[in-house]
């Protein structure tokens, strides 16, 4: 388990290196330096800004040297705004993680009670009506459901306001955008391990015993089934974390989603750099933690 | 005989036959004889797979509901006059009146025509945009766009998966160690985080270059989402494929083929790679929707195809900013993209249900 432990590590060590070099080079490989505005500077401002910001070394150099910063936790300065980004980045990641912590709570609860429900009543109407609506969930893009959501009840309704975050319920129709094709996924996932679960031999064993029929499902069937389940939480962030950049855009949600769709359109390329890195760490870490936690719930797993 | 040298068992339920002969037997007759005879043809596994396939009718309704979808996008641009970049002319006159039209509506300018000279304009189906273009004919190209951007996709996908994954198991040991653990780095890098940082940078990079070539009209939004799919997305092909490689190439027919002294080249493409075929048509099928998933969020993001050609996510972006005032616009490609990516995942289900009898 422990040398398992350490070759997921570092691999995820190895994987975010390679993000920050596929980051820090692809940025570097855009033409035209970060100081050609529209109204001409002088060359010889251009050049102390330079000086100033590094960027009059050599790429490598400056690679070793963007490194070293953000493993001193310096993440560089905001081309756009001037200010640092890692202090606009933590206050906007907040946001985010509101949004996207209730939506990845509300699809792991109702994904797995719907799927459970489908898979108790198989072939009946509740399984069917589930699996209607599973199958139309994962077939929609968030940003469609979102734009629909908000044209149907903000627009039409008007039972919620269009703009802005400012009170709880508005973080309704967002969550629900987001949470929709993570909880359709889960439902099935859940589904089929529930079902597998259900047809073992410890499930006869335990209603041929006399255990009440609440108690094999929730302790024996369940339990079990959830297993699966486990593996899609790392999936799941990620799904969370790309699909809160255009939900965040569409309800006017300043968080670090809209900030990286923002920072691309103004071409604010230290701030796409950070952001990149950020998220893909926070992707890694979270697929890093699901094969771990799988493995201890699981000593069935066989170690590879 | 062996039966009659053995010693029966005082236990043994088995019927004596030595205490018959044959008189005590009837012979069967000829209508007895027919009850054996096989009497449905033999079919192929695509066959008895296509049967399968036909008895599930929600995969059916979506064959149907795909081949609509094509037809009408391959049908439709030839008989609506009207191109997806044109604003609406009346008399080689630019119409300023034909902005944002309702379904079936003609701009004033058009009726006076219609009028004046006695003959019929196409109607405008979905109306117009903002710019005066036919709504009807940009959705066909939307759909264009985002269909084969998903197919292209796919087949790169599929292709790059299968050479790959076909390799590493194949050869196993060193090889398929050194591969496997390529792909496993592939894996883990968060892919629609690259996809956008490689479309900035391709963006800024092939604008200037692209003027001119074949590509332009795609943009090199497009280019770069190629680039990233054959880059990013085909480490989970080329996963499936090593697996299924490794458990048939165990298989006596492998060995047989291996013994009689055939190439590694024609085990592959001959023995192994057609028993996969179930495995690699269903995850093609289920490519597509992923990849047109993958493009409209992208042109939602403004990363997508280039203006003036169009794509479904584009259009749903575009129409955001006028969602109070015409909202069709941005339902109508947004019901397109649900439709088709509905239809393509439950024929793939339906497919894998056909096809991967392994799984049941």
């Amino acid at each position: 388990m422990a040398k398992y432990i350490a070759k997921r590590i570092l691999l995820a060590i190895v994987s975010i290196w390679i993000i920050t070099m596929i980051t820090f080079f692809a940025m570097n490989a855009i033409p035209g330096g970060p100081f050609n505005k529209e109204k001409a500077t002088s060359p010889a401002v251009i050049a102390t800004l330079e000086a100033r910001y590094n960027l009059d070394k050599p790429v490598g150099e400056q690679y070793v040297l963007y490194m070293k910063n953000l493993l001193h936790g310096d993440w560089g300065i905001s081309l756009h705004s001037g200010r640092p980004i890692w202090a606009d980045m933590i206050s906007k990641f907040s946001v985010s993680a509101k949004l996207g912590g209730r939506a990845a709570i509300v699809a792991i609860i109702i994904g797995i009670i719907l799927g459970a429900i489908a898979a108790l009543n198989r072939n009946k109407l509740p399984d069917r009506l589930i699996i209607f609506f599973t199958t139309l969930g994962t077939a929609m893009p968030s940003f469609v459901l979102a734009t629909l959501l908000l044209l149907v009840f903000c627009v039409r309704l008007g039972w919620f306001p269009v703009v802005s975050l400012s009170s709880e319920p508005n973080y309704t129709l967002p969550v629900i955008a987001l949470a929709v094709y993570p909880m359709a996924y889960i439902t099935r996932l859940t589904k089929t391990s529930m079902l597998d679960a259900l047809n073992q031999d410890y499930i006869r064993t335990a209603r041929a015993k006399g255990v009440s029929k609440v108690k094999v499902i929730f302790l024996h069937a369940l339990r079990n089934a959830l297993i699966p389940v486990i593996t899609y939480v790392g999936p799941m962030v990620a799904y969370i974390l790309t699909g809160s950049m255009v939900v965040e855009n569409i309800f006017t949600i300043g968080g670090l989603g809209s900030t990286f769709v923002t920072s691309i359109t103004n071409r604010d390329y230290t701030t796409i750099m950070a952001v990149t890195i950020f998220l893909a760490i926070l992707m890694v870490v979270a697929n890093l933690l699901t094969d771990i936690v799988y493995k201890f719930v699981d000593p069935r797993i066989k170690l590879d | 005989m062996e039966n009659t040298e053995m010693k029966k068992s005082l236990l043994s339920a088995q019927v004596d036959l030595s205490k018959f002969s044959s008189a005590n037997f009837e012979k069967a007759t000829d209508e007895e004889k027919r009850q054996q005879d096989v009497m449905g043809e033999s079919t192929t596994f695509f066959k008895d797979g296509m049967r399968r396939l036909r008895k599930n009718p929600l995969a059916m309704g979506s064959i149907v509901v795909l081949a609509l979808i094509i037809l009408i996008i391959i049908i439709a641009p030839h008989i609506v006059p009207y191109s997806y970049d044109q604003i609406i002319s009346v008399n080689g006159v630019r119409d300023k009146g034909s902005a944002n039209l309702g379904f079936f509506m003609y701009s004033d300018r058009e009726l006076q025509y219609m009028r004046e000279t006695g003959e019929d304009l196409f109607p405008h189906i979905f109306g117009t945009d903002s710019l005066g273009r036919d709504y009807f004919i940009r959705v066909i190209y939307g759909t264009r766009v985002s269909l084969s951007v998903g197919i292209i996709a796919a087949i790169m996908v599929v292709l790059i998966g299968i050479i790959y994954g076909s390799i590493a198991g194949y050869f196993g040991g060193k090889v398929d160690l050194i591969m496997m653990r390529i792909v496993d780095i592939i894996y883990s890098l968060p892919d629609m985080l690259i996809i956008i940082l490689i479309s900035v940078v391709l963006k800024e990079n092939l604008a200037g270059k692209l003027a001119g070539t074949v590509f332009s009209k795609l943009g090199a939004n497009m280019i770069s989402m190629f680039i990233v799919f054959g880059l990013l997305y085909w480490v989970s092909m080329a996963r499936l494929i090593r697996g299924q490689i490794l458990t048939i190439k165990n298989n006596e027919y492998v060995l047989a083929a291996r013994c009689i002294g055939t190439s590694n080249g024609k085990i592959l493409r001959k023995h192994i790679l057609p028993n996969c075929l179930s495995v690699i048509i269903i995850t093609t099928a289920l490519q597509i929707p992923s990849a047109i998933f993958t493009e409209s969020y992208l042109a939602f993001l403004g990363l997508g195809v280039s203006e003036p050609l169009s794509s479904l996510g584009s259009l749903a972006n575009d129409a955001r900013a006028g969602m109070q005032s015409y909202p069709a616009r941005l339902v109508i490609p947004a019901l397109i993209i649900c439709l088709i990516v509905l239809a393509l995942n439950l024929l793939g289900d339906g497919l894998r249900d056909a096809f991967d009898t392994k799984l049941d």
